[in-house]
């Protein structure tokens, strides 16, 4: 039950992540990669399989958890952390020098009024 | 002493990126001297030891220690030994440049994040466990996205979020294929691996080739491959011109990879005794190259200024080279590597120095840049066109220089093969666009000249001169590539044994892992059944 729990949610991040990254506003796309990055890091965690009461130290009980997952998922972690940061500070880099969030720094002013106007209808 | 040799590869430009950092621009000009000091210092230890012989045998250095499955290792051998020393001397080329023309200047820790980049790339090139390539990867691509922001623009930032998301991505896929076979086969040392992948359980057999298969993709985005490619020109095309030049060296990351986990990691026989894994790769590696090499090509053609036009010779350039690496059947396997080495060697060191020369265009033709369009003629215009010229020879792979010879190699190489005709098309017909392509280019650049007021077309150009600091630069790869058509013999003998020495990957089982397997006594069952526990093993 556990199992299949945790591999919905890896796909549910993990697909939730490409939707977004699919994007054409540079936010989207962040928020997407960030997504799909807790997703593998929770599938690298289970790659050392789902144990209960069994720490990562041999012999202190029966069945140890295997220390390496857990290792690996903490590096992980940090680059993942560390790279969106850096993609955060780069998108506002390009909003700022493009004018736009968009990804390809295309912008169509018609386009986003049209929008602008349907989804927030002016008082 | 040699194994501490080998470790400095990776530590030296670790340690003076921390140094750089902190001099950075409180004292450029030490900060030149450290960093030039440096690459130096990697390019003399890297020839050293490699023409020592060192890496005849594969060398192993245990960190900490630790052996094998246990630990990470780093291995030297011939192959990984000459891309250290393609990268010392590409980076060399490219710093050199960067202080000749200031370009460093541009922005903050441009040497910091030079030296970081030389450390992730000379880890990967020397890392024998997969985690440890994924962690490398991460170094030299965080390195590469500074460097690529390096100098602003706005091309340059749009560009570059495409390059970072791109990585991002396959840095996630990478994570996936790396924790799903570290979840069925139990290891993430290559050697190892290779030594376990025959016994893996049946029931695993799917998702050990659906990783397996996930990591080629990685690393073919990072190679830029067909259907992958397509963020390599606007990157490469919008950096600053050493750090093109020094990117020159990045796709081969991919590719090195490519080989060197098709080499090792798949030289048993089988996955878990059902899928074979002697033609698992390499079919798709020939395949995707023909692709590749083709729509680069075009994209040759398609280039409205000079560095895009370089870019996309890169992309073909890796297209060559996979299809050479997708040769497999029979006594030619040797033939196809030591070309493709030959190629590799060839085009790494040619289109850093043709984007030395692109930016010498762009320096000198203040009205268009290296835009492929007419502009008043510049000064050294014979000079450099000529430099353009041999550039444009050597790249589209005419004789005499390096090009054609890489090229007959990896051709020589495909008679045997049942592809032979598409593969002997693909290659002389792409060429042939490419030679169109660059004619043009030439004509266009060189030829055309505009008159402006005060400025006749054809008189004298102005200021002859000027100097052109950094045009002995875009010489120096030219003068390898002369060094290689006049030593081919010797070179292609030593990439022949090279080539010998991947393709019987005992040589580096052996080293790395000198007692074989080691099996968990805990865990009788096959890898993939339990989870492999290594309470009983030898640590």
């Amino acid at each position: 039950m556990t199992n299949l729990a945790i591999s919905l949610l890896i796909g549910v991040l993990t697909g939730a992540g490409v939707y977004l990254v699919l994007r054409a506003q540079t936010f989207p796309v962040v928020l997407g990669l960030t997504l799909m990055s807790y997703g593998v890091n929770l599938f690298l965690f289970t790659m050392g399989r789902l144990h209960t009461a069994a720490p990562a130290v041999v012999g202190a009980t029966e069945q140890s958890a295997d220390a390496l997952p857990q290792a690996l998922v903490l590096t992980a972690i940090v680059i993942a952390f560390a790279m969106t940061a850096f993609v955060i500070v780069l998108a506002l880099k390009a909003r700022a020098a493009l004018g736009n969030d968009h990804v390809d720094g295309t912008h169509i002013p018609q386009a986003d009024r049209v929008m602008d106007r349907r989804k927030e209808p002016r008082a | 002493m040699t194994d501490n040799l080998i470790s400095l590869l990776v530590l030296l430009p670790v340690a003076l990126a921390a140094i750089l950092a902190m001099t950075g621009q409180r004292a450029p000009g030490l900060s030149r001297g450290i960093s030039l000091a440096g690459v130096a210092a990697l390019l003399a230890m890297s020839l050293g030891l490699l023409l020592g012989g060192s890496g005849n045998t594969a060398q192993v250095i245990e960190l900490g220690g630790w052996s094998a499955p246990f630990g990470i290792v780093l291995v030297f051998d011939r192959l990984s030994g000459l891309m250290v020393v393609l990268t010392s001397i590409v980076a060399m080329l490219a710093l050199l440049y960067a202080v000749r023309r200031d370009e460093d200047s541009a922005g903050p820790h441009f040497h910091a994040l030079f030296q970081a980049q030389l450390f992730g790339l000379n880890g990967a090139f020397l890392t024998g466990d997969l985690f440890n390539l994924f962690v490398f990867f991460e170094v030299l691509l965080l390195a590469s996205y500074g460097l690529l922001l390096h100098g602003n623009g706005r091309k340059r930032t749009r560009a570059g979020f495409h390059y970072v998301v791109v990585n991002l991505i396959g840095s996630t896929l990478f994570l996936f294929a790396v924790g799903a076979l570290y979840g069925t086969v139990g290891s993430l040392n290559l050697a190892d691996i290779s030594l376990k992948l025959p016994e893996v359980a049946p029931d695993a057999v799917p998702i050990v080739t659906t990783a397996i298969f996930l990591l080629f993709v990685v690393f073919l985005i990072k190679g830029a491959a067909f259907p992958l490619y397509l963020w390599l020109p606007g990157a490469y095309g919008h950096a600053s011109i050493p750090v093109a030049a020094l990117f020159a060296i990045m796709t081969k990351v991919g590719l090195y990879s490519v080989l060197r986990v098709d080499s090792v990691m798949l030289s048993g026989n089988s996955i878990g005794g059902l899928v074979e894994t002697t033609a698992l790769i390499a079919p798709w590696l020939l395949w995707l190259g023909l692709i590749t090499l083709l729509l680069a090509a075009l994209g040759v053609v398609a280039g409205r200024i000079l560095r895009r036009q370089v870019a996309y010779l890169i992309v073909a350039s890796v297209g060559t080279i996979l299809i050479a690496l997708g040769l497999v059947t029979g006594s030619e396997r040797e033939l196809a590597i030591s070309g493709a080495l030959y190629y590799w060697i060839h085009t790494t060191v040619l289109s850093a120095g043709f984007f030395l020369l692109a930016g010498l265009l762009m320096r000198h033709r203040p009205e268009a840049g290296d835009g492929i369009e007419a502009a008043p003629p510049m000064p050294h215009a014979v000079l450099v066109g000529s430099l353009f010229f041999a550039y444009a020879i050597a790249m589209a792979g005419l004789p005499p220089l390096t090009g054609f010879f890489g090229k007959v190699m990896i051709l020589a190489a495909a008679v045997e093969s049942p592809l032979m005709a598409p593969i002997f098309a693909v290659v002389l017909i792409s060429g042939l666009i490419m030679v169109i392509a660059l004619a043009r280019t030439g004509s266009r650049l060189f030829y055309q000249s505009q008159a402006t007021p005060g400025h006749p077309a054809h008189s004298t150009p102005r200021d002859a001169r000027t100097p052109m600091p950094g045009l002995a630069l875009s010489i120096a790869p030219l003068a390898i590539a002369t060094v290689m058509v006049v030593g081919a013999q010797p070179l292609s003998e030593w990439l022949e044994t090279t080539a010998v020495q991947i393709t019987t990957p005992s040589g580096y089982l052996d080293a790395v892992m000198p007692d074989g397997i080691l099996l968990p006594e805990t865990a009788p069952g096959k890898f993939g059944q339990d989870y492999p526990d290594y309470e009983g093993g030898k640590h």
